[in-house]
């Protein structure tokens, strides 16, 4: 079996990227930067609404419904697809879907494409795939510009160039468009205008992913705040949706719902800038040849987990990495897939499959399961729950280890009292270890904690045993 | 009526900090209760669910029905073990007895904000996140707090992220863990506080070892020794 692109080649685990992204000072400046000030938006945007609540609840209840009835809902949606003259492709996984765009490319003798911002298709790393097949792919939205003319990686789903400041980005395009540039936020969007507009008017093949897709219309939706979607989904003469299999919803009254959550946990809006909207071909208007690629990758094996699936409710809001104190510090390339964050962490295993790759069992342990993504979660994803029932998958993998043999010799020291006072009253002597109260240096793996914290030194009196003393009647 | 109480001290408490078990003790039954320590109970299970033995765990949550199981109301001075309990437990088969953090217990149970403790020091309150978003705490600790006198208490900035504990992450995401824990102690220095108050041992274990590390001379003292504490009989710092 092919590997599956949603995790970057070579990507070290979780910890190891971590440590390398923590020392980068800039990074951490910029992440503080950014997800403090969208945290506080969000918050605020939030605050507005008195039927919040109800909304999860309502948009984690159509999700479940898509997700209980998946198989008949897609049939219906090729069926409403096909109706208004599109024509629509199943992909199995990446390679496949791949395949279908870089063959409709070139049936339209395409050597270049404008690209919507799309997570299906950097899941599947299709730019990589086109570039080979002699097809060179453009990110019009602007932080998937930075991104792809940095020659770098996205570290956040919603704005890919978060890792970013704008001196770093001046320089960028100084470089790669050969103008020159202020670091002013306006200068640098006009010079991105000027760069893409050309692009727009003479580009004849678009590429796009979809926030929703209606089942009993055939409508597709996109959600963006630049302008530049909607350039790509009206200009050219062909538009090649790539979309995951769950972004369905069941009917158009649906949308309502996600329409009032997604910008207002994403971007912090109240109403989303661009939204596009279109069905099938429209004779004379728009692109006059429409494909819609469904894409499985891995979301068929994560729906037939009872626990795991709610990962598949993702909207892709992004509000779970800004308020994530992991995220945070880390950034999002250490999580080494295109899906980043708490919800990375759940997701990109689960799409891998496969807990004995070292990166992926490594992700549901990059969490310190304080809660916060499951609160701010637009359609309720419980992540914690997902993470502990990840990461006991994890453990069952790894088999026999040093970490399973202790936590084994633990439960059973646990399971009797009179076990567990004896190991209370051996671990004790860990007290002629402290001076002054605190142990300073433990070994391997106690190591990890000291190397930055203090133990206190255990009392040589447990409460049990003034309980003994003081209350239990001899 | 007496309200008869379980204590569930939690295996860190019981071994790592017994003084603020015996505060829980003195002060339920100044207000009123009457306190058991049932022997038998060890370990919620949560480090083992936690990090992936969901099935070593079983057996703990079982031992936690049959040892509390007789009980009314099971008090515990932490949210994460709480938590555990009242979360967990029943996806682990259990149905667990009435299982209480400290303060909601104080609060929804018993009534009383004032406990009538005094506490001449300034200090700063750390929600942890357990009890905060699992249980659903909210401001009750505050409220328990701000009518404590002498008590000055000042508000920690960005109070509600994680300090970076998170039980085994502290050891497989050491790095992470300490850059969280951190900004958590900048922010703890930053209020001028003296200290350092939770709902939860094993936070300020983390926060505290760092505070500690660095000598910043700030003292992590858990909420039930702040609540025990009276004029007449104060909270002394055990050695």
């Amino acid at each position: 079996m092919a590997r599956n692109p949603v995790t970057w080649l070579g990507s070290p685990t979780f910890p190891k990227a971590a440590k390398i992204a923590l020392a980068d000072t800039q990074l951490r400046q910029n992440l503080r930067k950014a997800t403090g000030t969208i945290r506080g938006r969000r918050a605020a945007a939030v605050a507005e609404m008195t039927d919040w609540e109800q909304l999860r609840v309502a948009g984690e209840q159509i999700k479940d419904d898509v997700l209980s009835r998946l198989d008949t809902l897609l049939l219906q949606l090729e069926e409403s697809v096909t109706a208004r003259g599109g024509v629509v492709h199943w992909a199995r996984d990446a390679a496949e879907a791949n395949r279908i765009v870089l063959d409709l490319c070139r049936a339209e003798n395409a050597s270049e494409v404008v690209k919507v911002k799309s997570m299906a298709t950097a899941e599947i790393g299709l730019n990589e795939a086109l570039e080979a097949g002699g097809v060179h792919a453009i990110e019009t939205d602007l932080a998937e510009l930075i991104v792809q003319l940095g020659d770098d990686r996205p570290s956040h789903i919603l704005v890919p160039a978060i890792h970013r400041n704008r001196s770093e980005i001046r320089e960028i395009f100084q470089r790669r468009m050969g103008v020159e540039v202020s670091d002013e936020p306006a200068d640098l969007a006009e010079a991105a205008r000027v760069y893409l507009r050309q692009k727009f008017l003479t580009t004849k093949v678009a590429v796009s992913g979809a926030n929703f897709a209606v089942a009993d219309t055939g409508s597709i939706v996109v959600l963006e705040s630049e302008g530049n979607g909607r350039m790509c989904l009206t200009l050219p003469d062909t538009l090649i949706t790539v979309m995951g299999i769950e972004k369905l919803v069941p009917t158009w009254q649906d949308l309502e719902v996600f329409l009032q959550l997604l910008p207002r946990s994403s971007t912090a809006e109240r109403m989303n800038p661009y939204t596009s909207v279109w069905t099938g071909v429209t004779p004379g208007d728009g692109p006059q040849k429409f494909h819609l690629v469904l894409i499985d990758n891995g979301r068929t094996a994560t729906l037939t987990d009872s626990i795991g699936r709610q990962a598949l409710r993702c909207i892709r809001c992004s509000a779970c990495l800004n308020v994530c104190p992991v995220y945070e510090r880390t950034g999002g390339q250490s999580y080494g897939s295109v899906y980043p964050g708490p919800i990375g962490a759940i997701l990109t295993p689960q799409l891998v499959g496969d807990m004995h790759d070292p990166q992926a069992a490594s992700l549901p342990y990059a969490s310190s399961l304080c809660g916060a993504c499951f609160e701010v979660c637009p359609v309720r994803i419980d992540i914690p729950s997902v993470l502990t029932h990840l990461r006991a998958e994890v453990v069952e993998a790894k088999g026999r280890t040093a970490e399973s043999v202790a936590m084994a010799a633990a439960a059973w020291i646990f399971a009797s009292a009179s076990r567990y006072e004896k190991a209370q009253k051996a671990g004790s002597l860990a007290r002629f270890l402290a001076r002054d109260g605190r142990i300073t240096s433990l070994p391997w793996p106690g190591s990890k904690w000291t190397s930055s914290r203090d133990v206190p030194a255990p009392p040589a009196e447990s409460f049990r045993a003034w309980w003994r003393k003081n209350r239990c009647q001899k | 009526m007496r309200v008869k109480v379980a204590l569930f001290a939690t295996c860190l408490t019981d071994t790592f900090f017994p003084s603020t078990a015996r505060a829980v003790v003195r002060l339920l039954e100044r207000l009123g209760c009457s306190v058991e320590f049932p022997l038998d109970q060890t370990c919620c299970g949560q480090m083992h669910f936690n990090t992936g033995y969901r099935e070593q765990s079983k057996p703990l949550a079982r031992k936690y029905t049959d040892v509390f199981g007789g009980y009314d109301f099971v008090v515990a001075p932490s949210g994460s073990c709480a938590g555990m309990v009242r979360e967990i437990h029943p996806t682990l088969g259990e149905s667990p007895p009435r299982t209480f953090e400290l303060a909601e217990f104080l609060v929804d149970v018993l009534g009383v904000t004032d406990v009538g403790a005094w506490f001449p020091h300034r200090v700063t309150y750390h929600p942890t996140c357990h009890s905060l978003r699992m249980l659903g705490v909210g401001d009750k600790p505050l409220a328990l707090l701000r009518a404590v006198k002498a008590l000055d208490l000042v508000e920690l900035p960005d109070s509600t992220q994680c300090c970076g504990f998170g039980g085994t992450f502290a050891i497989k995401n050491a790095e992470t863990s300490t850059a969280m824990l951190a900004d958590k102690m900048r922010c703890v220095l930053d209020t001028g506080a003296e200290v350092l108050s939770a709902g939860d041992n094993s936070c300020l274990m983390h926060i505290g070892g760092g505070l500690s590390r660095l000598r910043t001379g700030v003292r992590p003292v858990h909420l039930a020794e702040i609540l025990a504490s009276t004029e007449e009989d104060p909270w002394r710092a055990t050695p």
